[in-house]
């Protein structure tokens, strides 16, 4: 049977219920604190919407990333607007943190064109859904952007299973060769599908990694949206100071479906899976607000109102939506199509 | 006008493409400090310093997805790959994302890179350093693919494809790198991709052929007492179909002839469309002389894989009867 790995030396922020180990990060305000919750309570509406979206057969077979919020808020919010970020499909919704709305990111799982947007219009390429292969494409932008005199870094997501494919080594190699500005942002939920991360590797931690191509490795609690932040805010930092990549290694446990056509009882630990699942991380920062004194009741209402609106009107409008024009078949194939592209 | 090698003409257009436009970037393994196995970037790492002109690590998928992401930071990249076969790696990269990232972006980015690689048999090489692996490339769609066989084209197809807004493959035939010579335009010189090239007119049978086997099907033609037209389509992708329709409708014999094993290989698409748009033109079946449907061979029989002037000949042959 699979065996957990030591969650004892992760890096944490958030103490436990008691208020035990609570800190503050130096820097980050209480209005940085709540928007930081504003964004785990968006990303947990989209996730949770969505599955029921699929379920009513309005959008299509769906990645799931319930309890991964604080992963996806913690380093996006570590990032300034110039700075590009690297989703794979379990950051389907980041565009959210960056101001994308709901409408997009449900068309691109309605298989609707509209989901697709310009990267460079939100400085955050488009969702990769081979495993790994965006990680080449974020080194070569960080250095592209370092070649050029800039001073914007990127991010990339990525999970644990990416870690044994090659482009991950190609992509984290160039990364570090080139001293390019690049945070590498380890999604380690335990899980590849139904392969466990013993399966995947024999490393102690993927953070380990990190030593082999000669730059720094962390690991943090992946269910910590502040230990989270803190990291790659410094990672960041030494990107941009000229200190070239690092590995962050966000653990935690998968304990939701891989996606919406996935049925996990045949492979996983349930017990576990009801155990993580009431660690869940968005719960375990609104009680560390609390204690702060920086949320109560009300607040949490309206946030999470908020976002359920913005859910409410993001499907409607995504419905509203004329379906596609088959033409685009070919419109944007090319920018210049050679003339026996229609031959079918 | 200067006399030139196709090397030394591929060297030239990198030289005149890098001075033209800032944004120009060479990367590959041993294109810097070596200016490449075979010297095809010699002088760009002195002349426009280590950030255009970059040694990468040997990872080839690595090197095209950073391609990729240096595209989206402006750059317009120009990675060589060492050889033909050094490159599959790289068709992760090619197949998933750079033939795909523009449709991805709902048209409204552009990802102007140019993958070259010397490529092709006949050297005396060792094994994976003789393959023609360009039907993996066409077959993907987002991406065009040419092939010079003369210096002059190499120069200008290489322009053409560094300038144009979407990912272009440049094929270089290594077979005649050093042996296939002549005048080559100074300064800019652009051969639009598409366009075929009439090689030699004829008026008994069309032989198509591309890269370092244009000469093959040019010395064929010599050794023949036949009128032969050789058409050389140096663009694979977008193709000049009207040039090889022409020819077609005038000769109505075609002779088709690569490298690469011939099980869809690219002379399987040409008799495809000779079949489908000239077929009442035709005297006779297509016929096709290709490299055989098995491994690229152990070097000392490789003649023996490769089309040659007599299997050429004895194609034409049993066309005229």
């Amino acid at each position: 049977m699979y065996a957990a790995l030591a969650d004892t030396d992760l890096g944490r922020v958030i103490g436990d219920d008691d208020g035990t180990g609570d800190r503050r990060v130096d820097g980050v305000d209480d209005a940085e604190l709540l928007a930081l919750y504003r964004s785990l309570v968006l990303l947990r509406t989209y996730d949770e919407r969505s599955v029921v979206y699929h379920s009513q057969g309005r959008i299509g077979t769906y990645a799931i990333f319930w309890n991964h919020e604080a992963i996806q808020a913690g380093a996006v919010h570590a990032l300034r607007d110039d700075d590009w970020i690297f989703p794979s499909y379990r950051e389907s919704a980041i565009g959210l943190l960056r101001g994308m709305p709901p409408t997009t990111i449900l068309q691109w799982w309605r298989g609707h064109p509209s989901g697709w947007w310009n990267p460079a219009d939100w400085n955050l390429g488009s969702i990769a859904v081979p495993i790994a292969t965006q990680v080449p494409h974020a080194a070569g932008l960080a250095w592209g952007k370092k070649l050029r005199g800039e001073d914007s870094c990127a991010l990339v997501f990525f999970g644990d299973g990416a870690t044994s494919e090659g482009a991950f080594h190609e992509g984290i190699n160039l990364a570090a060769v080139m001293n390019a500005p690049l945070v590498l942002m380890c999604n380690n939920n335990q899980w590849a599908i139904s392969t466990p991360i013993a399966a995947q590797t024999r490393a102690r931690a993927l953070a380990d990694k990190a030593v082999g191509y000669g730059i720094p490795g962390v690991r943090v609690d992946g269910l910590d949206v502040l230990a989270v932040h803190e990291a790659t805010r410094d990672a960041v930092d030494r990107a941009r100071a000229g200190g070239g990549p690092t590995l962050i290694e966000a653990l935690h446990y998968r304990a939701a479906p891989h996606g919406t056509a996935d049925d996990p009882r045949a492979y996983v630990d349930s017990a576990r899976v009801a155990e993580e699942r009431g660690r869940e991380c968005v719960g375990r920062y609104e009680r560390y607000l609390r204690r702060a004194g920086l949320l109560d009741d009300a607040l949490v209402a309206e946030i999470k109102d908020a976002a359920l609106q913005a859910m409410r009107e993001g499907i409607t409008a995504a419905e509203a939506e004329a379906p596609a024009d088959p033409e685009l078949l070919f419109a944007n194939a090319y920018v210049g199509p050679p003339g026996n592209m229609r031959n079918g | 006008m200067a006399e030139l090698t196709l090397l030394e003409a591929v060297n030239d257009a990198l030289h005149t493409e890098l001075e033209r436009d800032a944004d120009v970037m060479v990367l590959g393994e041993d294109v810097g400090r070596a200016g490449g196995v075979f010297r095809a970037t010699a002088g760009l790492l002195e002349r426009f310093g280590a950030g255009r002109c970059v040694d990468t690590p040997l990872a080839e998928a690595g090197l095209l997805g950073g391609a990729v992401g240096l595209c989206m930071a402006g750059w317009r990249p120009v990675v060589e790959m060492q050889y033909d076969a050094f490159s599959y790696p790289c068709l992760d990269q090619l197949i998933t994302h750079v033939g795909r990232y523009h449709w991805r972006t709902g048209g409204r980015m552009e990802f102007p890179l140019t993958i070259r690689m010397p490529y092709g048999g006949g050297v005396r090489a060792p094994e994976l350093h003789g393959d023609s692996p360009e039907a993996y490339y066409v077959h993907t769609p987002g991406i065009k693919v040419a092939i010079p066989s003369t210096p002059a084209d190499a120069k200008g197809l290489l322009a053409a494809a560094i300038r144009d807004p979407d990912p272009v493959v440049i094929f270089e035939p290594k077979l005649v790198y050093r042996t296939a010579r002549g005048e080559v335009p100074e300064g800019d010189y652009v051969v639009p991709l598409g366009k075929a090239r009439i090689a030699r007119e004829g008026t008994d049978v069309t032989l198509i052929a591309y890269g370092a086997m244009v000469n093959v099907c040019e010395l064929t033609a010599e050794a023949l007492d036949v009128s032969c037209e050789v058409i050389d389509i140096r663009s694979l992708r977008p193709l000049d179909e009207e040039t090889i329709l022409d020819s077609v409708a005038k000769t109505g014999r075609v002779v088709i002839v690569h490298e690469a094993p011939r099980t869809a290989g690219f002379g399987a698409e040409l008799a495809a469309l000779i079949a489908e748009r000239a077929i009442f033109d035709l005297q006779g079946p297509v016929l096709r002389v290709t490299g055989y449907d098995v491994p690229y061979p152990y070097w000392t029989i490789e003649d023996a894989y490769m089309p040659s002037v007599e299997r050429v000949s004895a194609a034409v042959r049993s066309l005229l009867g």
